[in-house]
This record gives structure tokens, C-alpha cells and sequence, in this order.
């Protein structure tokens, strides 16, 4: 289980915490870039926990892109920055600190891996510029209707036709999907094998004819989540990625990548610091809240678990800088991560008292003429309370991701 | 003791389950939520008709003498179908006040009306500081001729915006969060003075922060000594509010049981998993000891209004509110991405249940209040 492993800093001082000089340098610098850069819309919804705008997220990405800081975990050669551990985190911490959100993760953390490690040259060419300067927005087709946790069941179907796919089927859950220049898709390329070895990975352009999106409304009343339909949707071969019917095992890696990515350490620290700063503020029995000995607490214990979970992650990361392989510790990052998200804006609601109640649409806030009702902090985390009830849904859900960790590591 | 129905109560039951089956579909209530007013003026009426708007009421001024249990029965088959007519608000919590506190006079003017459902209440108790404490009132009144003038600020006063008359606390002396010191007022809706500030609420209803500044108020009871009544008043309500939560636990996990039966994934039915098996069965629980305390504080409420009776509303707060939040969430999850959906019926479950764990103070609020009790 990786319990005896140390957290090595490079290799050079084993089980070592501190920052050296050039590490607080760094720092010195990501917050500058930050500050100077960081659009103050983008930097606002992310902190209150709203959605992102695209035109916002787009100008934010590129200024990264522009710096290099796009992509640190990719590998130099195609883009990554080759930070070491302390780097990295001292990266993402820096992010959370400044409610800096990280790049949307379609393309970045999901797709731009898969070509990189499994891609053909003319793939690597044609999308990795487009997704590191963020000109290109991808999207995830995974899940259908039928096929949710169990996503090898998959029917959308791809049928080859000279040098085309013919796809057909339907897709759902497809965040983001309005936004989207390319989706990559899982696509069932033989009905007559075990299911997962039957399926294949295609890019598809968005605007390919025969492509319809169809909305759904969230609980936050928000639009992030469509149906994807794809109705004789014709997708160059050129467009797959690896061997036919072998996609699910870059599907599998890229869902290690994503539920690494959901864990959001430093944005959960953000939340903790929001709390403490609500809590200065909101009035209970002529005091603060701050004084309301059940309120810390639960604040508090939600920190500790936070802690060890960043050490956790750290601990992690290490592994892999030692080229130590994982097993199923990105479940274990998904599931605390998750829960800790869901803990910080159930409690983040709950600090507003009754202000906690009203609840509308960005969109319908916007349209007003008056202030939001309530403190200007409550501005938000309904919203994001409602959306991250999905947190232990997606990515495969939680119960999945227990199934995953006994059977891997406990072999239970 | 006994926990069952008499046969009027089970009829009683009946006609409002009938209601919510024929008026309460899942797409009917998401339609009516969205609609500028919020709930039906047509289903108000028929709760009229039908003799609701009255039951809590004395037979003297035209009510049924209804006790918290037929309230209890009441809100709970409302619960299950997430009304959204204001009966809570106008019924059960501001004519409430009226019928305790009011003069004659005023209970001949007001409670009728109600009754027939010809007059809109809401309850304006907490401010901005205040949180759930009902003695931290900043409001102030002062005496001018034969009225008095209101100023200060409500917040999130559900049905605010759409109620005729608007009953608020007020000081007339005392400092804040003194018990002492607190009156009622009746303050009409346009009248002069009064902006009121409507919104939507994560539960589908409607509630408005209200600002008062130099309004005329109407003296409800006794001047400086309306807290007694404030408090006892609220504990009927939070008794009524937590057989709503019951009322939506038991559908919330109907449904999930349903889908759970329905929903296949890895071939079987995702009911077949242990671990969603043993959630569920949790979720039975947490139910099933929810539904014995809002009976038990229904009996209690029914019988007189004691500390101990204050202990047990405190009591069934709390465990109704750790089970509403659990229920709710867990049946979120359990229907997985549909339960995300502002479509499908499960989601509205989740958000009213959480709503009234907070509302009138949530399960920590009600703990400490049990524990300072005892
Ligand atoms: C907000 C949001 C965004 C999303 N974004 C995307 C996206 O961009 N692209 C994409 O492809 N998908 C996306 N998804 C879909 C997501 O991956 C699925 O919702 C998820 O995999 C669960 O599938 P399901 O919804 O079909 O639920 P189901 O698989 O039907 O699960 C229902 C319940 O059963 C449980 N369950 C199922 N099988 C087991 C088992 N074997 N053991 C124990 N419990 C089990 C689940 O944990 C869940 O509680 C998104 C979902 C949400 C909610």
C-alpha cells in the first residue's frame, strides 16, 4: 500500500519539507504572473464558486500558455514545464491561494495525455498546439444513457465505411459540451467481444454534420451538462486514437489522470480561509461566529482531514518522481477530495444562517438591477453546494471508486 | 397512547394525499414554482373548500379546532408532494400568531378571511444578526397616536412578497436579544414604508427581506411581551415543518427505492449492490425514527406547552435534520447523474429537505437549545 515509502525531495534530502531559496524564488514569481495576469472575473466566479465564462477562463488559460505554466505535468518535449514535486505544488498552492482556477481539464488534463502517450505524430501535430493555447475546447463523451458506471456497456456505435467511421448513438452528461470544439468519444467498434474489448477512442469534430446538442438543467438551474446525438456522424479513421478496438485502455488512463485532477487540494484550502473570513463576519448571540464553538469545529476537523489529504497527495506525487506505480491511489484522492468539497460548501452554506435559503440562476442575478440579497458572501455557495453533490458522482462515482481501491489494493 | 390514525384523521389524510396525487406531479410542481407567483392561487381556493385553511383554527371563529396532530398529518402528505401553496406560512405560523396573540377584534378580522382564503400571511422573525435566534429582534417600534412605527429590516420572510399582511417582531424596549421588550405588529403589504425585496429560494418557494422604515404596525397582544408566544408559536411550527420533512423523506426514498429496483448497470439492477443496499436501509431508518419523533412531538405539542415540550420539539429538530440532510443527499447520489437534474423530481426532495434542516434553526441550534433545557 505505499505506507513505508518517504517523501523524497528530489532525492537529494530524503524526507525533507523545506523550501530552498530558489523554491521561495519561484513562489515569489508565480505570484506576480498571478497577480498581473489572473482577470479579476475569472478570479471573482471561481472564488464565489461559480461557473466559469468562457471568454474569462480562455483569456486566463492563454496567458498560462504564453508563460509556459499551461501544462506542467506534461513532459517537456511536448510542452510541459519539467517542475520538480515542490514546484508543482508550490504551483497549485499559489492557484488556490489566489482563487486562480486551473485550466478546464477536458483538454489539458484528459485528452492531451492520451494523444501525447498513445497518439501518431500527425495526431501530436494537428491538437496539442490547439489544446495547449487553449483555441481548441474539448469535450468528454463517456457516459451514456444505459452506460454510467458501467461505461465498458457502451452502444454508441461506429461502423467503418472506406476511410471514415460512421458513428451513431447518443452520449449524455457532456459537460461542458455547448463550449466544445472537439469531443473525444468512446464508440463500441465490435458488438461480438467482452465489452471492453470492443470499443474505440475518436476525436470528433463538433461540427461534423449530424451532431446535436441538447441541454439539461442542473440542480443549480445552471446549463453545463448536455445530450450529445450523433446521427450518421462521419469521423475520419485518421481521427482514432491508437488501435481499433484497444480504446479502452487509453480510456482507463485517462480516468486516472481526471480523478487525480477532481481531488482540488488547494481549492478546498481556499474554502477553509473563505470560511474563516465568513466567520470574522456573520453575527450569532451579539458575537461572531467565529466563537460558535460547533461551527469551528466542524471547520476544523474538515481541515485536518484537508491536511492529510495534501500530504497524501504529496506522498503521491513522490511515488511517481521516484517512477513508483500507482495502483488505485487516484480513487483514494477522488473519493477524500470529494467529500471534502462537499463538506467545505455544505458548511460554507450553512455559515450564512438564513441566508443560505435564497437561491436563483447566475443568469437571473445578473439580470437585476439590485445587489443580490444577503452579505455579498452568499453569493455563491448555494450554487456550488448544489453542483458538487455531483462531485461524488462523476468521474466515476464514489461506490465505484471503493469497489476499485478493495479490489486493487486490498484484493478483497 | 396510541399512533393510529382515528378514522377523521385517516380521511383527513386521504383527501390531501388525493390532492398532492392529482396536483402535485413532479412536472406540475416544477411548472408551478417557476411561475411569477410561485404556487397556485386555484389550489389555494380549493384548500379553502376543502376546509384546510381551518383546521387548526377554533370552532368560534369558523376553524375545525384541529390539535398539532391533525397539523402533523396535515404537513406530512403535503410534504410528500412539496406544496408550495403558503399554508405553512399563513396557516399554521402567522395565524397562528393571530389566533394567540390577537384581540378579539383583531382575531374576528383576520382569521375569518384566512379561513376562507381571502388573506395572504408571512412571518418576518430574523435579521441579519439574528440567526435563528427568535430574542435577537433590532427592529424597533415606537408609539405614535393609536399606532406605532416600524423600522428596522426582516430577512428572508417566506411568502413575504406575496402575502397580504406581514406580521413582524419588533422592540418597543429592551436591548437586543433581551426576552423582554418584544412585540408583535400587523403590517399591511402597501403600506407606506414598507419595501419589499422578493426572490426565489434554493426550495422552489418564494421569500423577501422586508425594510422597514417608519411603517405603520398594527399592536398584535401585549406591548414588550410577545415572546412567550413568539416561542411557542414557532415550536408548533417547527413541530408542523419537520412533518413536512417527513412527508419528503418517505417519498425522497420511495423514489430512490424505485430506481434502485429499476436502474440496471453491470446487468443487474443497481438495487443488487450490498453497499447501495445498506444505504438505502439506512435511509428506511433515519425515516422511520423521524417519523416517531414528529409523532411523538405532535402527542406532546397536543397536550400542552411545557420546557419539556420545548425539549421535545428541540429533540425531533435535531434528529429530523440529521436525517433530512442524509436522505437527501444520499438520494442524490443514489440515482446518480439523474439525480443531478433540475427535471426529475428527486433533486427538489434534496433541496427542500436541507432548507428545513436550517429553517428555525438547524440540527446544531437545536442541540445546544435541547442541551441548555435539560
Ligand atoms: C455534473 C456531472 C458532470 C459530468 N460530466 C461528464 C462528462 O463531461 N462526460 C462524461 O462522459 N460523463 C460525465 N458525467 C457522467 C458521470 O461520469 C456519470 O454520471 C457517472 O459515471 C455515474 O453514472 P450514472 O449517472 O449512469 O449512474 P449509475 O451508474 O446508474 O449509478 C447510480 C448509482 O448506483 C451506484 N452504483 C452503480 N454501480 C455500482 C456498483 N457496481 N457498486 C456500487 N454502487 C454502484 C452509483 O455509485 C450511483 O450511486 C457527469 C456527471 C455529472 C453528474
Amino acid at each position: 500500500m505505499g505506507t513505508g515509502d518517504a517523501l523524497v525531495n528530489n532525492g537529494e534530502t530524503p524526507m525533507d519539507l523545506s523550501f530552498r531559496d530558489e523554491d521561495l524564488a519561484f513562489q515569489a514569481e508565480v505570484r506576480e504572473f498571478i497577480d498581473k495576469k489572473l482577470p479579476q472575473d475569472v478570479k471573482e466566479r471561481y472564488d464565489r464558486g461559480l461557473h466559469f465564462s468562457k471568454e474569462g477562463q480562455v483569456q486566463w488559460q492563454k496567458a498560462l500558455y504564453y508563460n509556459g505554466w499551461i501544462a506542467p505535468n506534461w513532459p517537456v518535449e511536448y510542452g510541459g514545464t519539467g517542475w520538480s514535486i515542490t514546484q508543482k505544488f508550490i504551483f497549485s498552492q499559489e492557484l488556490g491561494r489566489a482563487s486562480a482556477p486551473p485550466p478546464i481539464p477536458f483538454g489539458v488534463s484528459m485528452v492531451g495525455p492520451v494523444i501525447y502517450t498513445f497518439g501518431n505524430q500527425e495526431q501530436k501535430d494537428k491538437f496539442l498546439p490547439g489544446i495547449l493555447n487553449s483555441d481548441d475546447w474539448w469535450c468528454q463523451g463517456y457516459s451514456e444513457p444505459g452506460s454510467g458506471s458501467d461505461l465498458a456497456s457502451l452502444q454508441t456505435k461506429a461502423v467503418r465505411d472506406g476511410d471514415d467511421y460512421v458513428v451513431n448513438g447518443q452520449k449524455i452528461w457532456t459537460s461542458h459540451a455547448q463550449h466544445a470544439d472537439w469531443i473525444f468519444c468512446l464508440v463500441r467498434t465490435d458488438s461480438n467481444v467482452k465489452h471492453q474489448e470492443g470499443i474505440s477512442f475518436l476525436l470528433i469534430d463538433m461540427k461534423t454534420p449530424g451532431i446535436t446538442l441538447k441541454p439539461i438543467i442542473g440542480l443549480d438551474k445552471e446549463h453545463t451538462l448536455n445530450e450529445v446525438f450523433f446521427d450518421d456522424v462521419r469521423v475520419p479513421v485518421a481521427n482514432r486514437i491508437g488501435e481499433e478496438n484497444k480504446g479502452w485502455t487509453y480510456a482507463k488512463f485517462l480516468l486516472g489522470n481526471e480523478r487525480t485532477s477532481i481531488a482540488r487540494v488547494a481549492q478546498s484550502k481556499r474554502h477553509v480561509e473563505r470560511l474563516r473570513e465568513i466567520a470574522k463576519q456573520e453575527r450569532v448571540n451579539g458575537g461572531l461566529l467565529e466563537d460558535d464553538r460547533d461551527f469551528m469545529r466542524k471547520l476544523n476537523l474538515i481541515e485536518v482531514d484537508l491536511m492529510a489529504l495534501e500530504y497524501t497527495e504529496l506522498r503521491m506525487l513522490s511515488m511517481i518522481e521516484a517512477g513508483k506505480k500507482l495502483s488505485a491511489e487516484p480513487s483514494l484522492l477522488k473519493i477524500k477530495g470529494t467529500e471534502i468539497q462537499q463538506r467545505l460548501t455544505e458548511l460554507l452554506v450553512e455559515s450564512l444562517g438564513m441566508y443560505g435559503a435564497p437561491y436563483e440562476a447566475l443568469k437571473k442575478y445578473e439580470g437585476r438591477n439590485e445587489a443580490p440579497v444577503g452579505p455579498d458572501y452568499a453569493h455563491g455557495p448555494m450554487a456550488e453546494h448544489l453542483y458538487l453533490r455531483a462531485a461524488s458522482i462523476y468521474g466515476g462515482s464514489n461506490e465505484i471508486q471503493r469497489n476499485i481501491i478493495s479490489k486493487m489494493v486490498l484484493g478483497l | 397512547m396510541d399512533f393510529e390514525l382515528s378514522e377523521e384523521q385517516s380521511l383527513l389524510k386521504d383527501s390531501i394525499d388525493r390532492f398532492v396525487l392529482d396536483h402535485y406531479s413532479s412536472e406540475a410542481r416544477i411548472k408551478l414554482s417557476e411561475t411569477d407567483l410561485g404556487f397556485s392561487r386555484d389550489h389555494w381556493k380549493t384548500m379553502a373548500e376543502l376546509g384546510w385553511l381551518g383546521m387548526p383554527f377554533s370552532e368560534e371563529v369558523g376553524g375545525f379546532g384541529g390539535s398539532p396532530v391533525e397539523t402533523m398529518i396535515m404537513m406530512e402528505s403535503m410534504g410528500k408532494g412539496l406544496v408550495l401553496e403558503p399554508f405553512f406560512s399563513t396557516v399554521i405560523l402567522s395565524g397562528a400568531l393571530v389566533a394567540e396573540a390577537g384581540s378579539p377584534a383583531q382575531i374576528e378580522a383576520i382569521i375569518p378571511e384566512v379561513i376562507e382564503g381571502n388573506l395572504m400571511l408571512a412571518f418576518g422573525y430574523a435579521e441579519a444578526q439574528s440567526r435563528f435566534n427568535l430574542s435577537d429582534v433590532e427592529t424597533t417600534a415606537t408609539k405614535s397616536g393609536d399606532s406605532y412605527k416600524i423600522n428596522g429590516h426582516k430577512a428572508v420572510v417566506y411568502h413575504g412578497g406575496t402575502a397580504d399582511k406581514i406580521i413582524v417582531s419588533a422592540r418597543t424596549s429592551g436591548n437586543s436579544r433581551d426576552e423582554d421588550g418584544i412585540s408583535l405588529f400587523i403590517i399591511n403589504n402597501d403600506a407606506a414604508g414598507v419595501d419589499i425585496q422578493s426572490y426565489r429560494t434554493v426550495d422552489g418557494q418564494q421569500a423577501a427581506d422586508i425594510r422597514l422604515d417608519n411603517a405603520e404596525g398594527e399592536l398584535l397582544g401585549k406591548e414588550g411581551k410577545a415572546f412567550p408566544i413568539i416561542e411557542k408559536v414557532t415550536d408548533n411550527a417547527i413541530g408542523a415543518l419537520c412533518a413536512e420533512a417527513v412527508g419528503a423523506m418517505a417519498a425522497a426514498n420511495e423514489i430512490t427505492n424505485e430506481y434502485l429496483k429499476t436502474r440496471k448497470q453491470f446487468g443487474v439492477a443497481i438495487g443488487k449492490f450490498q453497499v447501495l443496499q445498506h444505504r438505502m436501509v439506512d435511509m428506511y431508518m433515519e425515516a422511520e425514527q423521524s417519523k416517531s419523533m414528529s409523532d411523538m412531538v405532535a402527542m406532546k405539542l397536543a397536550l400542552g406547552y411545557e420546557v419539556d415540550t420545548k425539549k421535545a420539539v428541540s429533540a425531533t429538530k435535531a434528529q429530523i435534520g440529521k436525517a433530512a440532510k442524509f436522505v437527501g443527499q444520499q438520494s442524490v447520489q443514489l440515482h446518480g447523474g439523474m439525480g443531478m437534474t433540475d427535471e426529475y423530481s428527486i433533486g427538489h426532495y434534496f433541496k427542500r429537505l436541507s432548507t428545513i434542516e436550517m429553517l428555525f434553526g438547524n440540527t446544531d441550534y437545536h442541540l445546544n437549545r435541547y442541551s441548555n433545557l435539560s
